[in-house]
Protein backbone atom coordinates (compact mmCIF):
# COMPACT_ATOMS: atom_id res chain seq x y z
CA UNK A 1 0.00 0.00 0.00
CA UNK A 2 1.52 3.51 -0.69
CA UNK A 3 -0.52 6.83 -0.50
CA UNK A 4 0.39 10.43 -1.31
CA UNK A 5 -1.43 13.51 -2.95
CA UNK A 6 -3.78 13.71 -5.98
CA UNK A 7 -2.32 16.31 -8.47
CA UNK A 8 -5.91 16.32 -11.06
CA UNK A 9 -5.28 17.16 -15.14
CA UNK A 10 -8.12 17.60 -17.76
CA UNK A 11 -8.38 15.81 -20.76
CA UNK A 12 -5.69 14.85 -23.94
CA UNK A 13 -2.61 15.29 -21.60
CA UNK A 14 -0.18 15.83 -24.15
CA UNK A 15 3.31 14.24 -23.97
CA UNK A 16 5.13 17.68 -24.92
CA UNK A 17 3.47 19.03 -21.54
CA UNK A 18 4.82 15.87 -19.57
CA UNK A 19 7.98 16.78 -21.01
CA UNK A 20 8.66 19.47 -23.04
CA UNK A 21 10.82 18.49 -26.31
CA UNK A 22 13.43 21.49 -25.47
CA UNK A 23 14.88 19.04 -22.60
CA UNK A 24 14.67 15.89 -25.05
CA UNK A 25 18.35 16.87 -25.23
CA UNK A 26 19.35 14.80 -22.29
CA UNK A 27 17.79 11.37 -21.36
CA UNK A 28 18.72 11.19 -17.80
CA UNK A 29 15.55 10.35 -15.50
CA UNK A 30 16.02 12.71 -13.25
CA UNK A 31 17.34 15.73 -14.96
CA UNK A 32 14.35 15.23 -17.07
CA UNK A 33 11.80 14.89 -13.67
CA UNK A 34 12.89 18.41 -13.02
CA UNK A 35 11.15 19.74 -15.86
CA UNK A 36 8.05 16.47 -15.59
CA UNK A 37 4.70 18.86 -16.49
CA UNK A 38 6.32 22.20 -16.72
CA UNK A 39 4.14 23.77 -19.82
CA UNK A 40 0.87 22.77 -17.72
CA UNK A 41 1.62 22.86 -14.36
CA UNK A 42 5.11 24.86 -13.76
CA UNK A 43 4.94 24.36 -9.78
CA UNK A 44 4.67 20.33 -10.23
CA UNK A 45 7.99 19.31 -10.35
CA UNK A 46 9.07 21.60 -7.25
CA UNK A 47 6.50 20.75 -5.17
CA UNK A 48 5.51 17.03 -5.94
CA UNK A 49 6.87 14.54 -3.40
CA UNK A 50 7.51 10.35 -3.31
CA UNK A 51 4.62 8.80 -3.38
CA UNK A 52 2.38 11.22 -5.42
CA UNK A 53 -0.27 10.74 -7.75
CA UNK A 54 -1.04 11.72 -10.94
CA UNK A 55 -4.97 11.91 -11.70
CA UNK A 56 -6.57 12.57 -15.09
CA UNK A 57 -9.63 12.55 -17.71
CA UNK A 58 -9.15 10.50 -21.22
CA UNK A 59 -6.52 10.10 -23.52
CA UNK A 60 -3.73 10.86 -21.18
CA UNK A 61 0.14 10.14 -22.76
CA UNK A 62 -1.68 11.13 -26.58
CA UNK A 63 1.32 12.66 -29.06
CA UNK A 64 4.77 11.90 -29.10
CA UNK A 65 6.01 8.32 -28.69
CA UNK A 66 8.79 9.86 -26.04
CA UNK A 67 9.93 7.39 -23.61
CA UNK A 68 11.05 10.41 -21.50
CA UNK A 69 7.90 10.93 -20.44
CA UNK A 70 6.78 8.34 -18.07
CA UNK A 71 10.14 8.17 -17.51
CA UNK A 72 9.97 11.85 -15.84
CA UNK A 73 6.93 10.87 -14.49
CA UNK A 74 8.29 7.75 -12.82
CA UNK A 75 11.66 9.64 -11.56
CA UNK A 76 9.77 12.37 -10.11
CA UNK A 77 8.44 10.06 -7.43
CA UNK A 78 5.13 9.72 -9.01
CA UNK A 79 3.40 6.06 -7.55
CA UNK A 80 1.17 5.59 -10.01
CA UNK A 81 -1.19 7.49 -12.49
CA UNK A 82 -4.83 7.19 -12.29
CA UNK A 83 -6.71 7.84 -15.33
CA UNK A 84 -10.17 7.19 -17.64
CA UNK A 85 -8.08 5.93 -20.93
CA UNK A 86 -4.47 6.17 -21.61
CA UNK A 87 -3.30 7.04 -25.22
CA UNK A 88 -1.93 3.79 -26.87
CA UNK A 89 2.19 4.23 -26.89
CA UNK A 90 2.38 6.01 -23.50
CA UNK A 91 0.72 3.15 -22.16
CA UNK A 92 2.48 0.40 -23.99
CA UNK A 93 6.22 2.86 -22.65
CA UNK A 94 4.41 2.98 -18.95
CA UNK A 95 4.47 -0.75 -18.45
CA UNK A 96 7.07 -1.45 -20.30
CA UNK A 97 9.59 1.08 -17.62
CA UNK A 98 7.71 -0.13 -14.56
CA UNK A 99 5.60 2.95 -14.61
CA UNK A 100 2.24 1.42 -13.29
CA UNK A 101 -1.05 2.88 -14.62
CA UNK A 102 -4.46 2.70 -13.41
CA UNK A 103 -7.42 2.92 -15.45
CA UNK A 104 -10.28 4.05 -13.66
CA UNK A 105 -13.26 6.44 -14.37
CA UNK A 106 -15.52 5.89 -11.11
CA UNK A 107 -12.35 7.10 -9.14
CA UNK A 108 -10.79 10.13 -12.02
CA UNK A 109 -14.66 11.27 -10.83
CA UNK A 110 -13.96 10.57 -7.64
CA UNK A 111 -11.03 12.10 -6.56
CA UNK A 112 -10.26 15.90 -6.41
CA UNK A 113 -6.83 17.75 -6.73
CA UNK A 114 -4.95 17.71 -2.64
CA UNK A 115 -7.09 14.21 -1.89
CA UNK A 116 -4.79 11.88 0.12
CA UNK A 117 -5.02 8.46 -2.06
CA UNK A 118 -3.78 5.22 -1.52
CA UNK A 119 -3.27 2.77 -3.66
CA UNK A 120 -2.46 -1.30 -3.95
CA UNK A 121 -1.38 -1.72 -7.49
CA UNK A 122 -1.04 -5.56 -7.47
CA UNK A 123 -4.77 -5.71 -6.90
CA UNK A 124 -5.84 -2.67 -8.74
CA UNK A 125 -7.45 -1.20 -5.93
CA UNK A 126 -7.70 2.70 -4.83
CA UNK A 127 -8.98 4.56 -1.65
CA UNK A 128 -9.72 8.24 -1.48
CA UNK A 129 -8.33 8.77 2.30
CA UNK A 130 -9.81 11.94 2.16
CA UNK A 131 -13.00 11.05 1.34
CA UNK A 132 -13.39 7.46 1.93
CA UNK A 133 -14.29 6.31 -1.65
CA UNK A 134 -13.10 3.27 -2.38
CA UNK A 135 -12.15 2.39 -6.69
CA UNK A 136 -11.49 -0.81 -8.42
CA UNK A 137 -9.25 -0.20 -11.93
CA UNK A 138 -9.85 -2.03 -14.68
CA UNK A 139 -7.38 -5.30 -14.77
CA UNK A 140 -4.26 -5.22 -16.67
CA UNK A 141 -5.06 -7.73 -20.20
CA UNK A 142 -3.12 -11.37 -18.56
CA UNK A 143 -0.83 -11.51 -21.85
CA UNK A 144 0.91 -7.95 -19.71
CA UNK A 145 1.41 -10.32 -16.93
CA UNK A 146 4.89 -11.59 -17.88
CA UNK A 147 5.98 -8.16 -18.71
CA UNK A 148 4.75 -6.67 -15.61
CA UNK A 149 5.90 -9.37 -13.20
CA UNK A 150 9.70 -8.93 -14.68
CA UNK A 151 9.27 -4.88 -13.73
CA UNK A 152 9.46 -4.25 -17.19
CA UNK A 153 10.18 -5.00 -21.27
CA UNK A 154 13.70 -5.34 -20.97
CA UNK A 155 14.22 -7.57 -18.02
CA UNK A 156 11.10 -9.87 -19.67
CA UNK A 157 13.13 -9.96 -23.16
CA UNK A 158 16.59 -10.75 -21.75
CA UNK A 159 14.92 -13.94 -19.45
CA UNK A 160 13.05 -14.82 -22.67
CA UNK A 161 16.56 -15.02 -24.23
CA UNK A 162 18.18 -16.66 -22.02
CA UNK A 163 15.62 -19.53 -21.62
CA UNK A 164 16.28 -19.75 -25.76
CA UNK B 1 -10.22 -9.01 -43.17
CA UNK B 2 -9.24 -5.12 -43.12
CA UNK B 3 -6.13 -4.21 -44.85
CA UNK B 4 -4.52 -3.98 -40.80
CA UNK B 5 -5.74 -7.80 -40.11
CA UNK B 6 -4.02 -9.05 -43.29
CA UNK B 7 -0.59 -7.59 -42.55
CA UNK B 8 -0.49 -8.37 -38.85
CA UNK B 9 -1.76 -12.39 -39.81
CA UNK B 10 0.93 -12.12 -42.48
CA UNK B 11 3.89 -11.33 -39.80
CA UNK B 12 2.42 -13.38 -36.88
CA UNK B 13 2.04 -16.79 -38.49
CA UNK B 14 -1.53 -17.18 -38.56
CA UNK B 15 -4.10 -16.97 -41.31
CA UNK B 16 -6.31 -14.79 -39.11
CA UNK B 17 -6.65 -12.79 -36.72
CA UNK B 18 -8.68 -10.50 -34.96
CA UNK B 19 -9.31 -7.12 -33.17
CA UNK B 20 -8.57 -7.72 -29.34
CA UNK B 21 -6.13 -10.43 -29.91
CA UNK B 22 -2.38 -10.35 -28.45
CA UNK B 23 -0.05 -11.35 -31.27
CA UNK B 24 4.15 -11.68 -31.50
CA UNK B 25 4.48 -9.68 -34.41
CA UNK B 26 7.68 -10.16 -37.11
CA UNK B 27 9.01 -6.78 -37.86
CA UNK B 28 10.40 -5.90 -41.22
CA UNK B 29 12.29 -2.58 -40.05
CA UNK B 30 13.05 -0.98 -36.69
CA UNK B 31 13.59 2.43 -36.79
CA UNK B 32 14.68 5.30 -34.32
CA UNK B 33 15.95 8.63 -34.29
CA UNK B 34 18.55 10.94 -32.19
CA UNK B 35 15.91 11.13 -29.75
CA UNK B 36 14.53 8.12 -28.99
CA UNK B 37 17.54 6.54 -30.05
CA UNK B 38 20.17 6.85 -27.63
CA UNK B 39 17.87 5.78 -24.86
CA UNK B 40 16.83 2.68 -27.49
CA UNK B 41 20.77 1.67 -26.83
CA UNK B 42 20.84 2.16 -23.46
CA UNK B 43 18.09 -0.10 -23.14
CA UNK B 44 19.16 -2.45 -25.68
CA UNK B 45 22.32 -2.68 -23.81
CA UNK B 46 20.92 -4.38 -21.38
CA UNK B 47 19.14 -7.09 -22.21
CA UNK B 48 22.34 -9.09 -22.81
CA UNK B 49 22.79 -9.77 -26.98
CA UNK B 50 25.74 -8.12 -28.75
CA UNK B 51 24.58 -7.46 -32.08
CA UNK B 52 21.41 -6.15 -33.41
CA UNK B 53 18.35 -9.13 -35.02
CA UNK B 54 19.28 -8.17 -38.29
CA UNK B 55 21.26 -5.15 -39.25
CA UNK B 56 19.88 -4.73 -42.67
CA UNK B 57 16.51 -4.44 -40.95
CA UNK B 58 17.46 -1.53 -38.15
CA UNK B 59 17.86 1.97 -39.26
CA UNK B 60 18.28 4.89 -37.04
CA UNK B 61 17.81 8.81 -38.73
CA UNK B 62 19.23 11.61 -36.59
CA UNK B 63 16.99 14.38 -37.78
CA UNK B 64 15.10 15.78 -34.69
CA UNK B 65 17.73 18.08 -33.68
CA UNK B 66 20.38 17.73 -36.32
CA UNK B 67 22.23 19.81 -37.78
CA UNK B 68 23.06 19.60 -34.29
CA UNK B 69 21.13 22.23 -32.00
CA UNK B 70 23.78 22.39 -28.61
CA UNK B 71 26.11 20.10 -27.20
CA UNK B 72 23.93 17.71 -25.41
CA UNK B 73 22.16 16.93 -29.20
CA UNK B 74 25.61 16.74 -30.49
CA UNK B 75 26.38 13.53 -27.92
CA UNK B 76 23.26 12.09 -28.52
CA UNK B 77 23.55 12.14 -32.41
CA UNK B 78 27.60 10.76 -31.83
CA UNK B 79 25.84 7.62 -29.95
CA UNK B 80 23.24 7.13 -32.17
CA UNK B 81 26.36 7.58 -35.14
CA UNK B 82 28.64 5.38 -33.25
CA UNK B 83 25.93 2.38 -32.30
CA UNK B 84 25.06 2.46 -36.40
CA UNK B 85 28.49 1.97 -36.98
CA UNK B 86 29.35 -0.62 -34.20
CA UNK B 87 25.86 -2.98 -35.56
CA UNK B 88 26.39 -2.09 -39.25
CA UNK B 89 22.44 -1.05 -38.98
CA UNK B 90 21.14 1.69 -41.72
CA UNK B 91 22.33 5.31 -40.65
CA UNK B 92 22.11 8.93 -42.28
CA UNK B 93 24.53 11.31 -41.93
CA UNK B 94 23.49 15.12 -42.08
CA UNK B 95 24.19 16.34 -45.88
CA UNK B 96 22.40 12.82 -46.62
CA UNK B 97 19.41 12.43 -43.94
CA UNK B 98 16.59 13.96 -44.30
CA UNK B 99 13.40 13.65 -41.35
CA UNK B 100 12.85 10.12 -40.94
CA UNK B 101 9.05 10.12 -42.56
CA UNK B 102 10.33 11.56 -45.67
CA UNK B 103 13.50 9.67 -46.67
CA UNK B 104 12.78 5.69 -45.72
CA UNK B 105 10.35 5.32 -48.59
CA UNK B 106 12.36 7.33 -50.83
CA UNK B 107 15.34 5.24 -50.08
CA UNK B 108 12.87 1.87 -50.80
CA UNK B 109 13.49 0.78 -46.91
CA UNK B 110 9.70 0.01 -46.04
CA UNK B 111 7.84 -1.61 -48.61
CA UNK B 112 3.70 -2.06 -49.11
CA UNK B 113 2.84 -5.28 -46.73
CA UNK B 114 5.39 -4.87 -44.14
CA UNK B 115 5.63 -3.93 -40.95
CA UNK B 116 7.39 -0.97 -39.78
CA UNK B 117 8.05 0.25 -35.77
CA UNK B 118 9.76 2.91 -35.11
CA UNK B 119 10.29 5.41 -31.89
CA UNK B 120 8.85 7.82 -33.25
CA UNK B 121 4.72 8.35 -33.17
CA UNK B 122 4.39 9.03 -36.87
CA UNK B 123 5.77 6.21 -37.91
CA UNK B 124 2.11 5.68 -39.02
CA UNK B 125 2.79 7.55 -42.35
CA UNK B 126 4.00 4.41 -43.79
CA UNK B 127 0.40 3.58 -43.84
CA UNK B 128 0.11 5.57 -47.17
CA UNK B 129 2.28 2.41 -48.65
CA UNK B 130 0.21 -0.33 -47.79
CA UNK B 131 2.61 -0.78 -45.11
CA UNK B 132 1.83 -1.32 -41.37
CA UNK B 133 3.00 1.19 -39.49
CA UNK B 134 2.93 1.86 -36.05
CA UNK B 135 5.16 4.19 -33.38
CA UNK B 136 6.22 2.59 -29.87
CA UNK B 137 8.99 3.59 -27.28
CA UNK B 138 12.43 3.41 -27.40
CA UNK B 139 12.24 0.06 -25.06
CA UNK B 140 10.05 -1.48 -27.34
CA UNK B 141 12.61 -0.66 -30.05
CA UNK B 142 15.15 -2.24 -28.07
CA UNK B 143 13.21 -5.20 -27.28
CA UNK B 144 13.08 -5.73 -31.01
CA UNK B 145 16.11 -4.56 -32.18
CA UNK B 146 17.50 -7.41 -30.03
CA UNK B 147 14.50 -10.02 -31.10
CA UNK B 148 13.21 -9.05 -34.25
CA UNK B 149 9.59 -9.15 -33.49
CA UNK B 150 7.51 -7.45 -31.07
CA UNK B 151 4.18 -8.22 -28.95
CA UNK B 152 0.92 -6.00 -30.86
CA UNK B 153 -2.81 -6.03 -29.71
CA UNK B 154 -4.27 -6.42 -32.95
CA UNK B 155 -6.25 -2.99 -33.06
CA UNK B 156 -9.75 -3.02 -34.40
CA UNK B 157 -10.39 -0.99 -37.74
CA UNK B 158 -12.45 2.07 -39.08
CA UNK B 159 -13.20 2.35 -42.35
CA UNK B 160 -12.72 6.34 -43.80
CA UNK B 161 -14.44 6.43 -47.24
CA UNK B 162 -13.58 10.06 -49.28
CA UNK B 163 -15.82 10.51 -51.97
CA UNK B 164 -16.66 13.42 -54.45
CA UNK B 165 -14.44 15.98 -55.99
CA UNK B 166 -12.42 18.08 -54.24
CA UNK B 167 -12.76 21.92 -54.14
CA UNK B 168 -9.71 24.37 -54.93
CA UNK B 169 -6.43 23.90 -52.31
CA UNK B 170 -7.91 21.10 -51.07
CA UNK B 171 -5.48 18.28 -50.36
CA UNK B 172 -4.57 15.52 -48.05
CA UNK B 173 -4.24 17.72 -45.41
CA UNK B 174 -7.60 19.15 -45.18
CA UNK B 175 -8.89 15.39 -45.53
CA UNK B 176 -7.02 14.32 -42.65
CA UNK B 177 -7.48 17.45 -40.21
CA UNK B 178 -11.40 17.24 -41.01
CA UNK B 179 -11.51 13.60 -40.21
CA UNK B 180 -9.55 14.80 -36.63
CA UNK B 181 -11.66 17.35 -36.32
CA UNK B 182 -14.94 15.16 -36.46
CA UNK B 183 -13.95 12.46 -34.42
CA UNK B 184 -11.34 13.89 -32.43
CA UNK B 185 -8.11 13.41 -31.06
CA UNK B 186 -9.09 10.06 -29.23
CA UNK B 187 -11.51 8.91 -31.89
CA UNK B 188 -9.43 6.04 -33.26
CA UNK B 189 -7.49 5.52 -29.64
CA UNK B 190 -5.92 1.95 -30.23
CA UNK B 191 -7.93 1.56 -33.79
CA UNK B 192 -6.06 1.40 -37.30
CA UNK B 193 -7.83 3.76 -39.77
CA UNK B 194 -8.38 2.56 -43.42
CA UNK B 195 -8.60 5.58 -46.12
CA UNK B 196 -10.25 4.65 -49.63
CA UNK B 197 -13.02 5.69 -51.63
CA UNK B 198 -12.86 7.40 -55.46
CA UNK B 199 -11.30 10.75 -53.69
CA UNK B 200 -8.14 8.67 -52.35
CA UNK B 201 -7.71 7.10 -55.68
CA UNK B 202 -7.35 10.24 -57.08
CA UNK B 203 -4.89 11.25 -54.28
CA UNK B 204 -1.50 11.54 -54.73
CA UNK B 205 1.16 9.23 -52.97
CA UNK B 206 2.14 12.79 -51.03
CA UNK B 207 -1.28 13.35 -50.32
CA UNK B 208 -1.65 10.08 -49.11
CA UNK B 209 1.43 9.95 -46.80
CA UNK B 210 0.39 13.55 -45.22
CA UNK B 211 -3.25 11.62 -44.07
CA UNK B 212 -1.62 8.03 -42.92
CA UNK B 213 1.26 10.36 -40.77
CA UNK B 214 -1.29 12.23 -38.71
CA UNK B 215 -3.32 8.73 -38.09
CA UNK B 216 -1.58 8.66 -34.69
CA UNK B 217 -3.49 12.42 -34.11
CA UNK B 218 -6.67 10.77 -34.41
CA UNK B 219 -5.02 8.44 -31.24
CA UNK B 220 -4.77 5.50 -34.28
CA UNK B 221 -2.39 3.07 -33.89
CA UNK B 222 -1.96 3.06 -38.00
CA UNK B 223 -3.28 4.73 -40.91
CA UNK B 224 -3.55 2.12 -43.79
CA UNK B 225 -3.97 2.73 -47.24
CA UNK B 226 -4.65 0.26 -50.89
CA UNK B 227 -0.95 -0.16 -52.56
CA UNK B 228 -2.50 0.56 -55.73
CA UNK B 229 -0.57 1.40 -59.17
CA UNK B 230 0.92 4.90 -58.74
CA UNK B 231 2.62 3.02 -55.14
CA UNK B 232 3.85 0.24 -56.58
CA UNK B 233 5.25 2.19 -59.68
CA UNK B 234 7.02 4.81 -57.02
CA UNK B 235 8.17 1.70 -55.00
CA UNK B 236 9.42 -0.22 -58.04
CA UNK B 237 11.61 2.98 -59.47
CA UNK B 238 13.40 2.53 -55.66
CA UNK B 239 13.90 -0.94 -55.09
CA UNK B 240 14.24 -4.36 -56.47
CA UNK B 241 13.10 -6.37 -53.15
CA UNK B 242 9.76 -8.00 -53.09
CA UNK B 243 6.99 -7.28 -51.46
CA UNK B 244 3.01 -8.28 -51.58
CA UNK B 245 0.16 -5.92 -52.14
CA UNK B 246 -2.66 -6.53 -49.39
CA UNK B 247 -6.17 -5.26 -50.55
CA UNK B 248 -8.82 -5.58 -47.79
CA UNK B 249 -11.72 -8.64 -48.22
CA UNK B 250 -15.06 -7.71 -49.17
CA UNK B 251 -16.20 -9.14 -45.93
CA UNK B 252 -14.31 -7.32 -43.68
CA UNK B 253 -15.00 -6.31 -40.35
CA UNK B 254 -14.97 -2.71 -39.48
CA UNK B 255 -15.69 -1.02 -36.14
CA UNK B 256 -17.38 1.79 -37.58
CA UNK B 257 -17.60 3.31 -41.26
CA UNK B 258 -17.60 7.00 -41.81
CA UNK B 259 -17.96 8.91 -45.48
CA UNK B 260 -17.07 11.54 -46.23
CA UNK B 261 -18.34 14.64 -49.63
CA UNK B 262 -14.88 15.69 -49.93
CA UNK B 263 -16.73 18.39 -51.75
CA UNK B 264 -18.06 19.66 -48.98
CA UNK B 265 -14.27 20.18 -47.10
CA UNK B 266 -12.58 23.79 -47.30
CA UNK B 267 -9.10 24.29 -46.58
CA UNK B 268 -8.90 23.44 -42.98
CA UNK B 269 -7.06 25.45 -40.38
CA UNK B 270 -6.60 23.50 -36.79
CA UNK B 271 -6.88 26.31 -33.88
CA UNK B 272 -4.54 25.62 -30.73
CA UNK B 273 -3.99 23.49 -28.34
CA UNK B 274 -5.57 20.33 -30.46
CA UNK B 275 -5.51 19.13 -33.95
CA UNK B 276 -8.97 18.42 -33.66
CA UNK B 277 -10.13 21.63 -33.20
CA UNK B 278 -10.27 22.52 -36.58
CA UNK B 279 -12.85 25.01 -38.35
CA UNK B 280 -13.04 25.86 -42.18
CA UNK B 281 -10.43 28.81 -43.84
CA UNK B 282 -13.14 30.72 -44.00
CA UNK B 283 -14.63 30.50 -40.54
CA UNK B 284 -10.58 31.19 -39.41
CA UNK B 285 -11.73 35.19 -38.64
CA UNK B 286 -9.28 37.65 -38.01
CA UNK B 287 -5.99 35.92 -36.71
CA UNK B 288 -2.19 37.95 -37.09
CA UNK B 289 0.59 35.55 -37.30
CA UNK B 290 4.48 36.22 -36.92
CA UNK B 291 5.63 32.86 -38.30
CA UNK B 292 4.87 30.55 -41.27
CA UNK B 293 6.65 27.29 -41.11
CA UNK B 294 6.23 24.95 -43.99
CA UNK B 295 7.68 21.22 -43.94
CA UNK B 296 7.85 18.48 -41.60
CA UNK B 297 7.31 14.83 -42.17
CA UNK B 298 3.18 15.85 -42.54
CA UNK B 299 4.14 18.07 -45.55
CA UNK B 300 7.74 18.35 -46.46
CA UNK B 301 7.82 16.63 -49.47
CA UNK B 302 7.93 17.93 -53.33
CA UNK B 303 4.52 18.55 -53.83
CA UNK B 304 3.85 20.27 -50.58
CA UNK B 305 6.78 22.53 -51.92
CA UNK B 306 5.33 23.20 -55.14
CA UNK B 307 2.00 24.11 -53.94
CA UNK B 308 3.77 26.77 -51.56
CA UNK B 309 5.36 27.83 -54.97
CA UNK B 310 2.82 28.24 -56.75
CA UNK B 311 1.17 30.52 -54.18
CA UNK B 312 4.12 32.18 -53.15
CA UNK B 313 5.74 32.98 -57.12
CA UNK B 314 5.71 36.40 -58.01
CA UNK B 315 4.74 37.81 -54.04
CA UNK B 316 6.25 39.05 -51.30
CA UNK B 317 6.30 37.33 -47.81
CA UNK B 318 4.87 40.06 -44.96
CA UNK B 319 6.90 42.15 -43.54
CA UNK B 320 5.44 41.38 -40.17
CA UNK B 321 6.53 38.16 -40.22
CA UNK B 322 9.31 34.79 -40.49
CA UNK B 323 8.60 32.47 -43.60
CA UNK B 324 10.47 29.17 -43.13
CA UNK B 325 11.06 26.04 -45.36
CA UNK B 326 12.31 23.05 -44.55
CA UNK B 327 12.18 20.57 -47.57
CA UNK B 328 12.14 17.08 -46.10
CA UNK B 329 14.67 16.31 -47.00
CA UNK B 330 17.98 16.27 -49.66
CA UNK B 331 16.35 14.12 -52.58
CA UNK B 332 13.47 17.11 -52.50
CA UNK B 333 15.71 19.71 -51.53
CA UNK B 334 17.72 18.94 -55.15
CA UNK B 335 14.60 18.46 -56.79
CA UNK B 336 13.04 21.73 -55.62
CA UNK B 337 16.07 23.28 -56.61
CA UNK B 338 15.48 21.91 -60.25
CA UNK B 339 12.36 23.39 -60.41
CA UNK B 340 13.44 26.82 -59.44
CA UNK B 341 10.87 26.93 -56.43
CA UNK B 342 14.11 27.24 -53.80
CA UNK B 343 14.59 30.51 -56.31
CA UNK B 344 10.93 31.52 -55.66
CA UNK B 345 11.04 30.95 -51.87
CA UNK B 346 14.24 33.32 -51.20
CA UNK B 347 12.88 35.84 -54.15
CA UNK B 348 9.71 35.74 -51.73
CA UNK B 349 11.59 36.39 -48.77
CA UNK B 350 11.51 32.95 -47.14
CA UNK B 351 14.16 31.17 -45.25
CA UNK B 352 15.09 27.78 -46.51
CA UNK B 353 16.55 25.13 -43.96
CA UNK B 354 18.54 22.12 -44.52
CA UNK B 355 15.59 18.67 -43.79
CA UNK B 356 15.20 18.89 -40.11
CA UNK B 357 12.40 18.23 -37.47
CA UNK B 358 13.92 21.51 -36.08
CA UNK B 359 10.72 23.74 -35.03
CA UNK B 360 7.86 21.23 -34.95
CA UNK B 361 8.55 20.18 -32.22
CA UNK B 362 10.19 23.08 -30.91
CA UNK B 363 13.68 21.69 -31.32
CA UNK B 364 15.36 24.82 -33.20
CA UNK B 365 15.00 26.87 -36.53
CA UNK B 366 12.23 28.64 -35.69
CA UNK B 367 11.31 29.31 -31.98
CA UNK B 368 8.47 30.83 -30.96
CA UNK B 369 8.91 33.56 -28.38
CA UNK B 370 5.68 34.01 -25.74
CA UNK B 371 2.48 35.65 -27.40
CA UNK B 372 3.85 34.69 -30.66
CA UNK B 373 1.27 32.83 -33.06
CA UNK B 374 2.53 30.60 -35.96
CA UNK B 375 0.62 28.90 -38.78
CA UNK B 376 2.69 25.49 -39.61
CA UNK B 377 2.37 22.94 -41.99
CA UNK B 378 3.21 20.58 -39.04
CA UNK B 379 1.44 17.75 -37.09
CA UNK B 380 0.53 19.14 -33.54
CA UNK B 381 -0.26 22.34 -32.18
CA UNK B 382 -0.22 21.38 -28.42
CA UNK B 383 1.11 24.04 -25.77
CA UNK B 384 4.37 24.75 -26.32
CA UNK B 385 5.09 22.83 -29.28
CA UNK B 386 6.69 25.04 -31.33
CA UNK B 387 8.28 27.22 -27.99
CA UNK B 388 6.84 29.06 -25.51
CA UNK B 389 3.77 27.67 -23.44
CA UNK B 390 2.54 30.54 -24.08
CA UNK B 391 2.59 30.77 -28.26
CA UNK B 392 0.21 29.20 -30.15
CA UNK B 393 0.37 26.90 -33.57
CA UNK B 394 -2.32 26.32 -36.23
CA UNK B 395 -1.91 23.81 -38.44
CA UNK B 396 -3.15 23.73 -42.39
CA UNK B 397 -1.64 22.75 -45.89
CA UNK B 398 1.00 24.27 -47.57
CA UNK B 399 -1.47 25.92 -49.78
CA UNK B 400 -2.80 27.91 -46.57
CA UNK B 401 0.36 28.43 -44.67
CA UNK B 402 2.01 30.03 -48.12
CA UNK B 403 -0.58 32.03 -48.37
CA UNK B 404 -0.88 33.18 -45.35
CA UNK B 405 2.49 34.12 -44.96
CA UNK B 406 2.00 37.14 -47.43
CA UNK B 407 -1.55 38.15 -46.17
CA UNK B 408 0.08 38.56 -42.73
CA UNK B 409 -3.52 36.70 -41.14
CA UNK B 410 -4.81 33.28 -41.68
CA UNK B 411 -6.40 33.24 -45.41
CA UNK B 412 -7.52 30.95 -47.95
CA UNK B 413 -5.02 31.33 -51.13
CA UNK B 414 -8.31 32.51 -53.73
CA UNK B 415 -8.37 35.84 -51.16
CA UNK B 416 -5.18 36.94 -51.66
CA UNK B 417 -4.94 40.69 -53.39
Amino acid sequence: MKSGSAYKYGTNVDTDAIIPARYLNVSDPAELARHCMEDIDENFARVVKPGDIIVADTNFGCGSSREHAPLCIKAAGVTCVIAKTFARIFFRNAINIGLPLMECPEAVEGISAGDVIEVDIARGKIKNITTGMTFTAKPYPDFMGGIIASGGLIEYTRQKLAAG
Amino acid sequence: MTLAEMILAAHSGKTRVTPGEFIEVNVDMVLSNDITGPIAIREFKKIGVNRVFNPKKVVMVPDHFTPNKDIASAEQAKQVREFCKEQGCHYFEVGRVGIEHVLLHEEGLVLPGEVIIGADSHTCTYGALGAFGTGMGSTDIASAMATGHIWMKVPSTIRFNYYGNPRRWVGGKDFILHAIGDIGVDGALYAAMEFGGEAIDWLSLEGRLTMANMAIEAGGKAGLFYADEKTVSYIKERTNRPFTVYNPNPDAQYEKVIDYDVSDIEPQVAFPHLPSNTRPVSQAGHIKIDQAVIGSCTNGRIEDLRVAAQVLKGRQVASSLRCIIIPGSQSVYMQALKEGLIETFIAAGCAVSAPTCGPCLGGHMGILASGEKAIATTNRNFVGRMGSPKSEVYLSSPAVAAASAISGNIINPDDLA
